[in-house]
């Protein structure tokens, strides 16, 4: 009786909440530690970022508008869903080179930083918010509120690096472009997978697979992006992008965290605006 | 004619002894600078008020030298609750010399002294005292447990309020432990100096504070000088975006301040004199040189003409002219340049085909002045309802529906601030839900506190001055 032959996956972009190939027909080829060949990923142009960030564009209005409990829910639902493949990333860290051990304490990691992250929608505001003692007959409150569209440049972490940039950019409303790891891509492509079966909205998360060199310069100088996280850029192409960054102002956020420490707030706040509203008090 | 006319009120001058010329504040110094001095002008009568040093790149790198020297040696180890003290200290030294302020910054900017007395000079004093409190109190703040000051700030200002644009500045990064380098604009340095003699009577240690006088080329070499370690910029748009890329690949920290095109919405349902007095406060404060003016009113069709007529009214009793007059309601327009400006757009606005209108108007002959300007029949697409304008010139819209208005109020780069007039309370907060800006005034306008967060959205820049959230700012969290 012969082996049985595997049936392999496809690994497609995931923009506005499908999962299309690159529109420029490319792909590159993915390998593993060993140099073994994986699979054919997509290699996405700065079109298939254009579609991406309309997509993300319009699942703004949709998405920020929930409520942070609604919010809260879905992004534990993302856990839930995570946790259920847990040996099918699990092996695909593996094929990545990272060790069986370290693989699955990587996505238990992953799922309690959603878990994490899931528990901030509903007070971020409260713990960011004010209520301003303003000296005048005015009741005066400060609110945050998402800044609209994020690109993120994804680190070389493929999976709990990415979900560590992730979550915080979309538990508050934002919706993002996510440029994936160029060398190690898949796993992007499977958590895809795992937000298109967890009530997660079309094109809050657009994920693009490609190179990093072609896609970021077009994210950083799109002038409806409104914020990029350059956590996956390396020191040397920061300068360049952040000059396209400025064409419209957007902010940027820079930092290399240690994936295995417990997050902060930072990536919370950084892709905050903060809305003061007044009125005044009187009968 | 109106029934009452009013006399002249005009303020005395005799409070404020101007020098002939003014050094660069370095160090705790009055000193001279390496470039061409230059001279401020009285814009209500052409007047050469001053001639003012220059700092060149070698004069702002000494300013910097201070102010690092003054971080690491003195007012980065000292205690904040002897910062708070020196805050304290400045914060009674501007209300003992309000008048002085006042009348200066009058003289200097061309605002009138109702406004630079009972807004601008009081607002100085309550930023000192609202961040004095807070320099002991960093570690409370929310905004992690061991907040550490920044180092060395550079903060270049703009020239619509001088003094209250340098407090914005100064208080929170002083409070947070930072020295600071301040640049302040080159037709309002005046009360900059002043203030330079309020840190002398205070005793601030020499180089905390630092100022430069110059223009652009000033501002150019402190935001690039190396030992800088953030840039705050309260200023245009464009002068923004270059910073930005100034600074681009460095570690500096960085927030702006920029342009806005405000839209007051104002309801059908809304008190209308109260909203008249609203657009009024909205448009003509200062001379509508305010990047948070509301210089794009959006009026509910059904009211729209009833508004405008009362509008017209209440504009027709606007008092223009002398800023030192106590009566004066609209000063003078800040430069020649500025006012160039505003002419350019108004004349724009008339090109493209919106209706021009203005009361009648008594204008003096020397100085810059611009009476106050309304157009109709204004389109999204003109100019004058893009650009900001920065001058006594409100844009008048109209729209049907909550929907619409939002629509329209959104349709901008900017998003600094917007007004919403109505008398229903969920239309408030439906409509300040949907708004993209920073500060939206309901029911009043342009109000101000340093307890209350301001900045703005997209393109108006990005940061928050005031409140808690002004201190980060100047804090490494």
């Amino acid at each position: 009786m012969s082996d049985r032959l595997s049936v392999r996956k496809t690994y497609k972009l995931y923009i506005g909440g499908a999962f299309p190939r690159s529109e420029s027909g490319r792909s590159y080829p993915v390998t593993d530690s060993k140099g073994r060949f994986l699979a054919n990923a997509s290699h996405a142009s700065r079109k298939d970022a254009r579609d991406a960030v309309v997509a993300a564009r319009k699942a703004f209005p949709g998405w920020s508008g929930r409520t942070a409990y609604n919010r809260a829910q879905i992004l534990y639902r993302i856990a839930e869903m995570l946790e259920g493949r847990r040996d099918q990333f699990i092996d695909e860290l593996r094929q990545a080179g990272t060790s069986k051990n370290a693989a699955a304490t990587q996505v238990d990691a992953a799922v309690d930083r959603w878990v994490w992250y899931a528990g901030w929608a509903d007070k971020l505001t409260a713990v960011t918010g004010a209520a301003n003692p303003v000296s005048g007959p005015f009741f005066n409150f400060s609110t945050p509120e998402p800044t609209g569209v994020v690109a993120v440049v994804a680190p070389d972490s493929p999976l709990l690096g990415l979900v560590s940039v992730l979550a915080p950019v979309i538990v508050s409303g934002n919706t993002t472009v996510v440029v994936a790891s160029q060398p190690a891509p898949l796993p992007a492509i499977t958590l895809a997978e795992v937000l298109a079966t967890s009530d997660l909205p079309g094109g809050v998360v657009n994920i693009l697979t490609g190179h990093r060199t072609e896609l970021a310069p077009g994210l950083a100088a799109h002038m409806d992006v409104n914020a990029i996280d350059l956590t996956g850029v390396p020191d040397d192409d920061v300068p360049g992008l952040q000059d396209k960054a400025a064409d419209n102002l957007k902010r940027v956020f820079r930092a290399t965290d240690d994936w295995t420490q417990e997050p902060g707030t930072a990536r919370l706040t950084a892709f905050l605006e903060t809305k003061t509203v007044w009125h005044p008090v009187g009968v | 004619m109106t029934v009452f006319d009013y006399a002249p009120a005009p303020e005395s001058r005799s409070v404020v002894d101007i020098r002939a010329s003014y050094g660069l504040f370095i160090n705790g110094e009055f000193t001279g600078g390496h470039g061409e001095p230059f001279k401020t002008i009285n814009p209500a009568d052409e007047g050469v008020l001053a001639e003012v040093a220059c700092a060149d790149e070698s004069d702002v790198d000494r300013a910097v030298r201070a102010a690092r020297a003054a971080y690491d040696k003195v007012w980065g180890p000292m205690p904040g609750a002897e910062r708070a003290k020196y805050l304290y200290r400045i914060a009674r030294i501007v209300q003992e010399r309000s008048r002085e302020l006042a009348v200066l910054e009058s003289i200097d900017n061309g605002k009138p002294i109702r406004e630079s007395r009972d807004v601008d000079v009081p607002l100085v004093a309550a930023w000192f005292f609202y961040y004095a409190g807070w320099a002991d109190k960093l570690r409370h703040a929310g905004l992690g447990p061991a907040p550490k000051p920044v180092g060395v700030a550079g903060q270049v200002i703009p020239w619509n309020f001088p003094l209250l644009m340098l407090a914005w500045k100064i208080a929170p990064a002083l409070a947070c432990g930072n020295t600071v380098v301040l640049k302040p604009a080159e037709t309002t340095p005046l009360t900059a100096l002043l203030f330079a003699d309020i840190c002398r009577q205070a005793e601030l240690p020499p180089g905390v504070v630092n100022i430069v006088t110059g223009a652009g080329e000033t501002g150019a070499a402190l935001v690039s000088h190396p030992g800088v370690d953030k840039v705050a910029f309260t200023g245009s748009t464009q002068v923004g975006r270059q910073i930005a890329r100034t600074l681009a690949g460095t570690r500096k920290k960085l927030t702006l301040e920029l342009g806005g095109k405000a839209a007051n919405i104002v309801y059908q349902d809304a008190a209308l004199d109260q909203a008249v007095e609203g657009i009024v406060n909205g448009i003509f404060f200062n001379q509508g040189h305010v990047c948070c003016a509301g210089s794009r009113l959006l009026v509910q069709e059904s009211v729209a003409e009833e508004v405008l007529e009362r509008l017209k009214a209440r504009m027709a009793t606007l008092r223009v002219g002398d800023p030192l007059d106590k009566n004066t309601d609209i000063g003078a327009i800040n430069s020649a340049a500025q006012l160039a400006r505003i002419r350019e757009l108004s004349d724009a606005g008339e090109a493209e085909g919106a209706a021009r209108w203005s009361p009648q108007c008594e204008l003096p002959d020397r100085g810059f002045w611009f009476a106050p300007t309304l157009f109709t029949e204004v389109a999204q697409s003109h100019r004058i309802a893009r650009e900001e304008i920065f001058g006594p010139v409100l844009s008048v819209l109209t729209f049907r529906t909550p929907e619409e208005a939002v629509t329209k109020a959104n349709n901008t780069p900017y998003g600094l601030s917007a007004g919403i007039w109505t008398e229903k309370g969920s239309q408030i907060l439906w409509t300040a839900q949907r708004l993209r800006a920073g500060v939206v005034w309901a029911n009043t306008f342009n109000k101000f506190d340093p307890a209350s967060p301001f900045g703005g959205y997209k393109e108006s820049g990005f940061g928050r001055e005031g409140g808690r959230h002004g201190l980060e700012a100047y804090l490494n969290v």
